[in-house]
């Protein structure tokens, strides 16, 4: 199993190839569009997190000690990133997930999009990772 | 005629750059953009003359007093208000809106009536819940129909001997609909209502006559008319300006202070505790000097043009809806593209150089209407170009392209 880190690098060296951010945006536009949807009875106002501008759901389940994740967006563009995100964070062990970053955001170039004041949900919805993997690693205790 | 090349050069922003491409600037109902005449107001004022007003006796309070005090006259004249102290000068729209709602709090009484239209921005519609929930007013809403204009007999249906207030844009920031307040006025005043229009998106585009509309009160915000953030003024009738309690108290709005009793200040003063935004007052007053140098005319007519080219342009793209469709409207243009989120179209073009705003625009009663998460909002000024548009339409269309 390839580590959170080992994932963060993978990507990096995936965005080095685009040559513009036409090529990074459109890619980030297929990734959303290919995102395996969220099961309709997780697409519910529990799990909702509201942004001023787009929306996140976010579901977790623990299988064999590591989380899974599911998410889903209104904008495809936030649903992109949540891909990036989700590959990295999920069906990770707790731990691993509680001691992750998301540096690799920044070398991507798309910063902006996890900037507290952009109000599209993902900070937010990082924090909701982190939660469930602290809910998740107390239970394990 | 405008001269453009002339206006443009008078605003450094226009020219830097913004993801390596020339900046289009169509957020202007957000804020508009600074000339380089009121940010030289500005560096004057705290370069040579930087001191508190209206207590000093040395050289510099003086000064300063002096041209704050124009200021106030030269926004007096443009609003053609009655008396200079009818100007209150504030920190802007929503600071004027909570000044008259707070006011009214010992005014209003339990089963009192006050009507808010359905095109309402937040800022004019939560003061007045907070008002009705401490005075037991009950707060009715004036609806809008699918072109996002008001249901005008609906308002003459909801106006009654009950109904103490009425408040009203003056035209919708997120549709840019222009509110027939001539008739909303003269209706609530038969009533014996009186009106606050909020005049934060009219001001950019039109010149407001208070005395004309025999309006009560009429707020607006500096810096949506090139002017800096911060500062705005109330306007208000002197009987009503007397009427109301003062809003803060502190330095400035006193006459005399004893630990036994305090008396206020004469208008203006008695709403404006405390050191003001002097260098912002000012420059609200060198804004409105600069506009009008233009001419208020040839700036709505030469809007006009911008919205209907942009209208018409934007049109030709399949599947562009356009929020807000009223025939009086200022240059603003809402619109979403079918199957795709505001958000993202919002962000590929941010990366093409184009500020426009997505999202709700702060009026969500207006999204819920339409049932839809937002929009995107193109505002345009009178130092846009059509090239600009041009700009815009061709960053739609690839936007389109990359999210289909």
């Amino acid at each position: 199993m390839q580590s959170i880190k080992e994932i963060q690098e993978e990507i990096i060296d995936e965005f080095a190839m685009f040559e513009d951010w036409e090529e990074r945006y459109q890619y980030m536009i297929d990734l959303g569009k290919d995102l395996p949807l969220i099961d309709d009875q997780f697409k519910i106002d529990d799990n909702i997190i509201k942004g001023c501008q787009s929306k996140v759901w976010v579901h977790a389940e623990l299988n064999d000690d590591k989380i899974a994740f599911t998410a889903d967006s209104d904008a495809i563009i936030t649903k992109g990133i949540i891909a990036i995100l989700i590959r990295t964070f999920s069906n990770q062990h707790p731990k691993a997930i509680l001691e992750a970053d998301t540096d690799f955001i920044d070398a991507i170039g798309l910063k902006e999009h996890l900037s507290p004041t952009r109000a599209n949900g993902l900070v937010s919805m990082i924090k909701q990772l982190k939660m469930y993997a602290i809910a998740y690693q107390t239970q394990l205790d | 005629m405008l001269n453009l090349k002339k206006i443009r050069a008078d605003f450094p922003i226009l020219s830097r750059k913004v993801n390596g491409k020339p900046l289009v600037y169509f957020d202007n109902a957000a804020t508009s953009q600074t000339p380089q005449q009121v940010i030289d107001v500005i560096v004057d004022y705290y370069s040579n003359y930087n001191a508190n007003i209206h207590r000093g006796v040395h050289t510099l309070s003086q000064e300063a007093t002096d041209k704050y005090e124009a200021a106030r006259q030269t926004i007096q004249a443009h609003f053609n208000a009655k008396h200079a102290y009818e100007i209150i000068l504030t920190a802007g729209t929503t600071e004027s809106i909570n000044l008259v709602a707070s006011g009214f709090a010992s005014i209003l009484q339990k089963g009192d009536e006050i009507i808010v239209s359905a095109l309402e921005h937040h800022s004019n519609i939560v003061p007045w819940q907070m008002l009705c929930e401490k005075t037991g007013a009950i707060l009715k809403v004036i609806p809008m129909n699918l072109e996002g204009e008001l249901e005008m007999d609906s308002y003459t249906q909801l106006l009654s001997n009950k109904t103490k207030l009425v408040f009203v844009n003056h035209i919708s920031n997120a549709l840019g609909t222009i509110n027939p307040i001539e008739t909303i006025i003269e209706q609530a005043h038969n009533v014996g209502a009186a009106v606050l229009i909020d005049g934060a998106q009219a001001c950019p585009h039109i010149k407001p006559d208070v005395q004309a509309l025999d309006v009560d009160f009429y707020v607006t915000s500096a810096h949506k008319i090139c002017g800096p953030t911060g500062v705005g003024m109330l306007y208000g009738k002197q009987e009503w300006l007397e009427k109301l309690p003062p809003y803060q108290g502190g330095g400035e709005m006193i006459d005399q202070v004893s630990f036994e009793k305090t008396t206020y200040a004469g208008l203006p003063h008695k709403f404006e505790a405390g050191t003001p935004n002097i260098s912002g007052g000012i420059a609200f007053g060198a804004a409105l000097d600069y506009m009008n140098a233009i001419g208020f005319d040839n700036i709505s007519e030469y809007e006009n043009e911008l919205l209907k080219y942009g209208t018409k342009e934007l049109l030709k793209i399949e599947d562009l809806k356009i929020y807000g469709t009223s025939k009086n409207k200022t240059s603003v243009i809402s619109f979403n593209i079918k199957g795709i989120h505001p958000y993202d179209i919002g962000t590929l073009l941010d990366k093409m150089g184009i500020a426009v705003r997505t999202g709700h625009h702060c009026a969500q009663p207006i999204m819920t209407f339409y049932n839809i998460p937002g929009t995107v909002r193109a505002s345009f000024a009178f130092y846009n170009t059509k090239e600009e548009i041009d700009v815009l339409v061709n960053g739609v269309k690839k936007a389109k392209m990359m999210l289909s």
